[in-house]
């Protein structure tokens, strides 16, 4: 078609310009001139097409026109319609569309457009209906609706495509006139063109889609198997899924509905229908292993294919399989390690990433070798990604520490960004702190990294955490060295707080204060105020020789009250008057207006936190150290003794209701507390005397013994109520508590913010709470099993079998008894890898009271799917073997 | 739960260093041109040193899944949301990277595509529209921007069809010789 011929007055260029281009030294004004050719009287087709092209050319490199430029040229590309040149014709349509004109310029081309939709040639007609449903507003619409009726049904592809996918994008703005076609979409969808078919089944679920009973039964008929095309079919899985999932199994055979449907798409000749369906079983909520078999199977395929597309499909669909179903996904390991060494780096970061969720222990070693060489060529982003996969890795099998954290300690070593060092901190922070014995090897490798550490952040965390952990270990005065050298060396923050660390050090460790106060003594010249005070403070503290474990408190404990009601006492405070009290600041978070709209976030924040710590195996230090603080600062339960266990947060309330309420378990030795976060999300209220009626008629071991009311709670504050239960002496006390919310409601105008002061008494009921168990219960991590297994008198050893009955196979029996006993799963045993007849599961735990407590699960299957299992506890207090089987016992 | 049809993001021509030879967006999630370069340049700095010569390669950009061919000096991409079906995204590709090459005669290479601009951008309004696969097949797409079949009155569907297959023939041929 039309070759460009170069700019006359640029031939002389051409020959030293090797980047040769038609559009070379193209002008914006230039071309807009040039565009006069298409007013000529006798039109050149072949010029007129190349001016289009220079204009197409223009917008497609980012040039824009001026609104009057857009109109000009609009209206001499109407006057081309004059031509009867075919190819001059379909650049015409092109250009219509990209300058998109305004609504009051289509009337000119609306009429040469209309009589296009009319013509015997199908290709005009099929592009002039595109154009027109493009540039068109509601009116014109009447007006050809008929001709886009008959277009949808038209015996040409290319016709009938047109229309149906213009239907589609005119659906949003004119829903009305498109459902009007239902009828000839319909039979659209029976056609033999591939394209078409599956264009008529987009637009016919679209106009259906907000009628559930329409889609399922558009489902039922033709997942029969009248759809041909790949793209339909496709489709018409996506639309499934969605029915499977608004719909419930069938009660009697627990067979879902349309699985025999997904299933056989498996078996399609096309590789992006099998493809989907694999995904879409993956997909599907609750889905069984059984269930999952035969897509894993075309997904292990998929990876050894030739194409990098259907690799990096099937793999980055396993790893999110791996995330919920490790078990299922370890019989692709093998085709997984090869992808390790794959050209394609996204490939092959996300075959590591699922080889370590579902690599045993005696991989690791091997595992960690391969990604050493892999870990120098691929971007920060995947080295994050690697690194996370390595730090849960290492918190599934402990004894692993050694490799993993040295694996760690390279890399930290290594280039990288503040992300990718972030991340490796964390995680080697994290390690420290869940697993004791590779706390010394980590605390010495992140103080030679803050040796040469860029980033100020890292360095004061490190720092902070030196402080806190080095004066606890065999040898602390090694630590020293590397922390002064902050002092020397660093930036005013890092240098503060190394400051800190020193002190800690000299307060915690007698015999290296002398050291430490020559050390501190040195920062008083520092040129930093906030390192000078610091300073100051401490040899303050450490130099008074008076109250050790006060100047111990108040190094170690972290601020007690709420910065800021902490900010704001100060601020309140006359220096003239008195000394300021710490002790006076409110401890209670107070109503503060400016917060109202971020109880949502902060809220939503908390329970994630406390999933995240539940997901942990057991809430983190700093969240139950907060909790006792909160309970220790309240005279009724201060006298409970040590808090053994906070569970996670229990929502006791819909999500949307008036009153928001949740809950947490405190278990103290001989107490329970229940603590009830309550949120009144009603702005007309505020709600007086707040407090949770608990009746006990079913947990009839607790009785109650305290409560603590909340005075106030205006809108969107969140408060806590508590209530205390005194357990029966000498059993394990377990039960469902029934709650009610009592309150006086007092109006308030959400405008004004008065209240009335009467109000009237009101209650509402909650969920009941429930005393498990597992809430006795707290995981702990062992590391060597074995070891810790044999070092209890195997006397207090107590072996039992148990039959579970019918279950869908060993994973669900595993995890329901391990759900149960509220243990830490050791050693990777809490996954089954699929087919096995039989397991061995070991789990770890603390009862309360103290007691250590190991336990043995092995467990049978057998064809009937009926479940065996074996139990043997061994702990320290017989007692508390015996008490392990009651619980499996009763459960 | 929201279900759609595939969608199609974007389409992109560049050329060895990174620059637009012919591009079409069909989403909103790149508001301006600023953006746009901005993820073209992302895109071309994060594949320029792959290989994706024999077969098409595909990765993760930006959170966009982004399929990609090159030959000689030109670099073709196909990008879709984090969620699209790969397989769909590649046979988009596949379809784009083909017609161009039936349309210019397997001779592709920028300075052609540039002499054939317009070839190659009804090419890329025949394949998708508004975000939607309109066609896929090479040859079908390559008849359609020819608008072969538009001189002669016979019915269409019957010469598209005897020409995309002579159209076809003449392809496999050159490829047996090779």
């Amino acid at each position: 078609m039309a070759q460009l011929q170069p700019v006359g007055k640029k031939d002389d260029d051409r020959e030293d310009d090797s980047e040769y281009s038609p559009f070379y030294g193209i002008e914006k004004g230039a071309v807009l001139q040039e565009a006069r050719v298409f007013n000529d009287p006798q039109l050149d087709a072949r010029r007129c097409a190349q001016v289009i092209t220079k204009l197409l050319y223009l917008l497609n490199q980012g040039e824009t026109f001026t609104k009057t430029e857009a109109t000009e040229v609009f209206f001499a590309v109407t006057k081309l319609f004059q031509s009867k040149d075919i190819g001059l014709r379909r650049m015409v349509y092109l250009i219509i569309k990209e300058i998109s004109p305004s609504a009051d310029e289509v009337i000119i081309v609306t009429s040469s457009l209309m009589k296009d939709m009319n013509s015997k040639t199908d290709l005009y007609r099929a592009n002039a209906i595109r154009v027109l449903c493009r540039i068109t507003d509601g009116g014109l619409l009447g007006q050809i609706e008929r001709y886009l009726k008959q277009a949808v049904v038209d015996k040409n592809p290319v016709v009938s495509s047109a229309a149906l996918v213009s239907g589609f994008h005119l659906l949003q703005s004119n829903p009305d006139i498109v459902k009007r076609w239902s009828n000839e979409v319909q039979e659209a969808v029976q056609s033999k063109a591939s394209l078409v078919q599956f264009h008529a089944l987009a637009l016919l679920h679209q106009i259906r889609q907000n009628d559930r009973l329409a889609v399922s039964k558009l489902v039922t008929s033709l997942t029969r198997g009248t759809v041909r095309s790949p793209l339909a079919q496709c489709l018409l899985i996506r639309y499934t899924s969605q029915v499977i999932e608004e719909s419930s199994a069938n009660p009697q055979s627990g067979d879902r509905p349309f699985y025999d449907y997904l299933e056989g798409c498996l078996r399609h000749k096309a590789e992006m229908v099998i493809f989907e369906a694999a995904r879409a079983i993956t997909e599907l909520s609750g889905v069984t292993s059984r269930e999952l078999t035969p897509a894993i199977t075309v997904l292990q395929l998929f990876l050894s294919s030739s194409k990098p597309v259907m690799r990096f499909a099937a793999v980055r669909t396993l790893n999110k399989v791996a995330m919920t179903h490790p078990p299922a996904v370890m019989n692709c390991n093998i085709d997984m390690e090869s992808l390790i060494s794959d050209q394609n780096r996204s490939i092959a970061t996300l075959a590591i990433t699922t080889l370590l969720k579902t690599g045993n222990e005696s991989s690791v070693d091997r595992l960690m070798k391969q990604i050493t060489n892999f870990m120098l060529d691929i971007a920060d982003e995947f080295k994050i990604v690697v690194v996370e996969a390595i730090r849960s890795l290492c918190l599934k099998f402990p004894q692993k520490y050694r490799i993993l954290m040295n694996f760690l300690s390279n890399i930290l070593r290594e280039e990288g960004g503040f992300e990718y060092k972030k991340a490796i901190v964390e995680s080697i922070l994290i390690l420290i702190r869940e697993i004791p014995e590779a706390k010394e090897s980590g605390l010495s490798h992140l103080c030679e990294f803050i040796e040469d550490c860029e980033f100020t952040y890292l360095s004061t965390q490190i720092l902070h955490l030196l402080g806190n952990e080095g004066p606890r270990t065999a040898d602390p005065s090694k630590y020293i060295r590397y922390i002064y050298n902050r002092v020397v060396l660093e930036n005013a923050t890092v240098r503060a707080s190394a400051v800190s660390a020193l002190a800690k050090f000299g307060a915690a460790v007698e015999s290296l204060q002398p050291r430490i106060l020559v050390l501190i003594r040195r920062c008083l010249y520092d040129n930093d105020d906030e390192v000078r005070d610091r300073a100051t403070l401490y040899l303050n503290y450490l130099n008074g020789g008076g109250n050790e474990a006060h100047s111990k408190t108040f190094l170690f404990t972290s601020l007690d009250v709420p910065l800021v009601n902490l900010e704001s006492s100060l601020l309140s405070y006359d220096a003239s008057e008195r000394r300021f009290d710490m002790s006076a600041v409110p401890r209670e978070m107070k109503h503060q207006p400016m917060l109202e709209k971020k109880t949502p976030a902060s809220k939503k924040a908390a329970k994630e936190a406390g999933q995240k710590a539940f997901a942990n195996g057991h809430l983190t230090s700093s969240a139950s150290d907060a909790y006792e603080k909160l309970l220790n600062s309240f005279p009724e339960f201060s006298g409970f003794g040590k808090l053994f266990k906070s569970s996670p947060l229990v929502e006791l309330t819909e999500a949307e209701t008036e009153y928001s309420v949740n809950a947490v378990k405190h278990i103290y030795p001989q107490y329970v507390v229940l603590q009830f976060n309550c949120t009144n999300t009603i702005k007309e209220q505020l709600l007086d005397d707040v407090s949770v009626v608990v009746d006990t008629s079913e947990a009839e071991d607790f009785i109650q013994v305290a409560s603590r009311k909340l005075s106030s709670m205006p809108y969107g504050a969140p408060g806590q109520a508590f209530v205390a239960f005194q357990k029966t002496e000498g059993r394990l006390c377990v039960g469902k508590f029934s709650n009610i919310l009592k309150f006086r409601v007092k109006e308030v105008d959400p405008n004004t913010g008065d209240c009335d002061d009467e109000g009237y008494e009101d209650e509402y009921q909650l969920e009941e709470l429930e005393v498990t168990a597992a809430d006795y219960v707290l995981k702990t991590v062992v590391t060597n099993f074995r070891g810790a297994w044999d070092a209890i008198n195997a006397e207090n050893e107590m072996v039992d079998e148990y039959g579970i009955g019918v279950r869908e196979s060993l994973q669900e029996a595993v995890q329901a008894v391990i759900t149960i006993l509220g243990m830490q799963p050791c050693e990777g045993t809490e996954s089954v890898s699929s087919n096995a007849r039989s397991h061995t599961c070991l789990l770890a735990g603390q009862f309360i009271g103290g007691a250590q407590v190991l336990v043995r699960l092995q467990f049978g299957i057998d064809a009937q799917k009926q479940v065996a299992m074996k139990l043997t506890v061994r702990s320290d207090d017989p007692e508390v073997c015996a008490q392990i089987h009651e619980i499996i016992g009763s459960a | 739960m929201e279900v759609s049809a595939p969608l199609i993001k974007n389409i992109l021509l560049l050329d060895s260093e990174g620059k637009r030879v012919a591009v079409k967006y069909f989403s909103d999630d790149w508001p301006n041109l600023a953006s746009k370069l901005a993820f073209e340049k992302s895109v071309f700095t994060k594949t320029q040193r792959i290989s994706a010569r024999a077969e098409a390669e595909i990765g993760m950009f930006d959170g966009y899944v982004v399929v990609y061919k090159f030959i000689s000096d030109l670099h073709f991409y196909v990008t879709g949301g984090d969620d699209e079906n790969e397989l769909i995204l590649a046979t988009v590709l596949q379809g784009f990277f083909d017609a161009v090459a039936i349309l210019l005669r397997s001779n592709v290479e920028k300075k052609t595509v540039l002499e054939n601009l317009d070839l190659v951008l009804l090419c890329l309004d025949e394949i998708v529209d508004g975000g939607i696969i309109l066609e896929c097949d090479a040859n079908v797409i390559a008849a359609r921007v020819a608008m072969r079949g538009a001189e002669a009155d016979v019915p269409l569907s019957e010469q598209t069809i005897s020409q995309a297959l002579a159209t076809a023939k003449e392809h496999l041929a050159r490829n047996w010789a090779l």
